[in-house]
């Protein structure tokens, strides 16, 4: 991070003093009102779950074994995914935001598909993949005898597949936005190319790295149709909180509203802790 | 997602129940207007045909599906999705609409109009040699079975239990087309589905029968709700579907007779 503390650093930034923010007035009504609107449209389902909750019988449904094996799984696996993601998006993200190569429009489309894909065929496409059938996962169980569906491994690949595009898409647009200025100033400065992405573009990018990762890990822990296309449901090993919720629903639908409040709860506070820890938002 | 495109589905079948409701009393005493039918996803294939006969038999009127999970349409109709006629794949979601809080409730006795019966699926031809559900135990063969919470896999817990058999399956599946799907796959050897899910899925798909399946037959009940939008073409389309006619289509398609 010290690269960074640089005298050029926010050179935009420098020429807005702090007082000056809320120049201007208020905000405009053409703004506040949509504004408000999207905020009640994405919150009032929430709060529809908040009036259905059998708040009595709320602390005795928490201790049931099978939630918090579940809630295990599902911590594990989003992380776990998560990480899978860092390790192998990052680089991709550089490749489509710094390197110029044929068809680099092509890959940036092809890397959005399992946003587009209902999730469920996503699970599909990777059973025909790493399946005991699959393209991959034949040889796999022939000669190293490994299967990937029905295990927890499977849960995060499912996961992974279906939340890497948040990650790459941010760390592309945080990189498309850095000033290069910097890394080409640690270049001159005798840094070399590995060096100078570790200590000067990472940290230059780690607001939107950080966000990536976040949006990456929540879209893993609400992953449903892929999982239990891809890895099933089997309790502990692959039931992860959504396939929890979705099963606790056919049978009763007051235990799949408080399985649900759990997760958001859980996600809430972890994703709230990181962002004091770890987000500097500005 | 499927309960999505349930939703979606309702929400369409709201329009139409809403333009159609109106023609439902005009045609004097004949059967018209819309009659929008919430039927459980194993009655598809079955249904549509039906329906079209239906139409056939009464110019004038249209039927409007609705297909998805049982519980699922259960939670439409008592959430207030106007249905006129709810066919469900087992008595406990009839019962759940009948219960709820009088919202909308089925009027008259429910009738069990079809029954469907366990099967063993495996891959076309048998490659592992099923015959009977202690070969499930086999060291090595994966087995798909449906979650507890669903009618297909308390059927399954029903039909093991009777035959003695434990088996540790690789999978719970949320619904039936899921473990028939990894069937088809060749992810799993071989799963505990319904006769009438491995008739649809033929060839691909094998039927391995076994005595203790009629330990866990599930009746599926049909009722016309008490807020229906269409009362009239409602009680003509469950006489339609209880007809030698509907009966045949849903032989053919692997259900059994009440």
């Amino acid at each position: 991070m010290t690269l960074i503390e640089h005298p050029l650093r926010r050179p935009a930034g420098s020429r807005r003093p702090r007082g000056s923010r809320r120049r201007g007035g208020g905000v405009p009504v053409a703004l506040l009102l949509p504004a408000l609107l999207g905020l009640a449209f994405l919150t009032l389902p929430l709060i529809g779950l908040l009036a259905r909750t059998p708040w009595s019988t709320l602390p005795q449904r928490l201790t049931e074994p099978g939630v918090l094996a579940a809630l295990r799984l599902s911590l594990l696996t989003a992380t776990l995914a998560t990480l899978l993601c860092l390790l192998l998006g990052v680089p991709l993200a550089w490749l489509l935001a710094r390197l110029e190569f044929p068809g680099r429009r092509l890959v940036r489309a092809l890397v959005t598909v399992p946003l587009v894909l209902p999730p469920v065929v996503g699970g599909v496409a990777l059973l025909l993949v790493f399946g005991r059938r699959g393209l991959i996962g034949g040889w796999l169980d022939q000669t190293l005898g490994i299967t990937l569906p029905f295990t927890t491994t499977g849960v995060v690949f499912a996961e992974a597949f279906v939340a890497m595009p948040f990650l790459v898409i941010a760390v592309e647009g945080a990189l498309r936005g850095a000033d290069r200025r910097y890394e080409e100033a640690a270049a001159t400065l005798g840094a070399g190319r590995w060096t100078t992405f570790t200590h000067v573009t990472v940290p230059l990018v780690g607001p939107g790295l950080a966000a990536g990762a976040v949006l990456c890990w929540a879209r893993a822990l609400g992953e449903f149709g892929a999982t239990i296309t891809f890895a099933g449901n089997y309790p502990g090993r692959t039931q992860t909180m959504p396939l929890a919720v979705y099963l606790a629903l056919e049978t009763d639908v007051e235990a799949a509203i408080v399985l649900s409040l759990i997760l958001l709860v859980v996600s809430v506070v972890i994703l709230a802790g990181l962002r004091d820890r770890w987000i500097s938002t500005p | 997602m499927r309960p999505r495109a349930s939703v979606v589905a309702g929400a369409v079948a709201l329009v139409l129940a809403g333009c159609g409701a109106p023609g439902g009393e005009a045609a004097g005493g004949g059967v018209a207007g819309t009659v929008t039918v919430f039927a459980a996803a194993s009655l598809t294939a079955s249904f549509d045909r039906i329906g079209r006969d239906f139409e056939a038999a009464h110019p004038g009127s249209t039927v409007v599906f609705n297909f998805a999970g049982s519980s699922a349409l259960a939670t439409q109709i008592t959430e207030g999705a106007p249905a006129d006629v709810f066919a469900s794949a087992a008595p406990q979601h009839l019962a759940a609409v009948t219960t709820a809080d009088g919202v909308n409730g089925a009027a008259g006795t429910p009738a069990v109009f079809v029954r469907n019966q366990l099967v063993i699926a495996v891959a076309a031809g048998n490659p592992e040699g099923v015959r009977s559900l202690s070969d499930l135990t086999r060291p090595g063969l994966k087995v798909a079975l449906c979650a507890e919470q669903v009618p297909c896999g308390s059927a399954a817990r029903r039909a093991l239990d009777a035959a003695g058999v434990t088996l540790t399956p690789v999978t719970l599946e949320a619904d039936v087309r899921g473990a028939l799907a990894k069937v088809r796959l060749g992810e799993v050897d071989a799963a505990l589905v319904y006769r009438t899910d491995t008739r649809a899925a033929a060839p691909d798909v094998t039927a391995v029968e076994f005595p203790e399946s009629a330990q866990a037959v599930n009746d599926y009940p049909i009722a016309v709700l008490a807020d229906a939008p269409n009362p009239t073409a409602a009680h003509a389309f469950v006489a339609h579907v209880r007809s030698a006619q509907s009966q045949a289509v849903l032989t053919e398609a692997g259900f059994q007779a009440p």
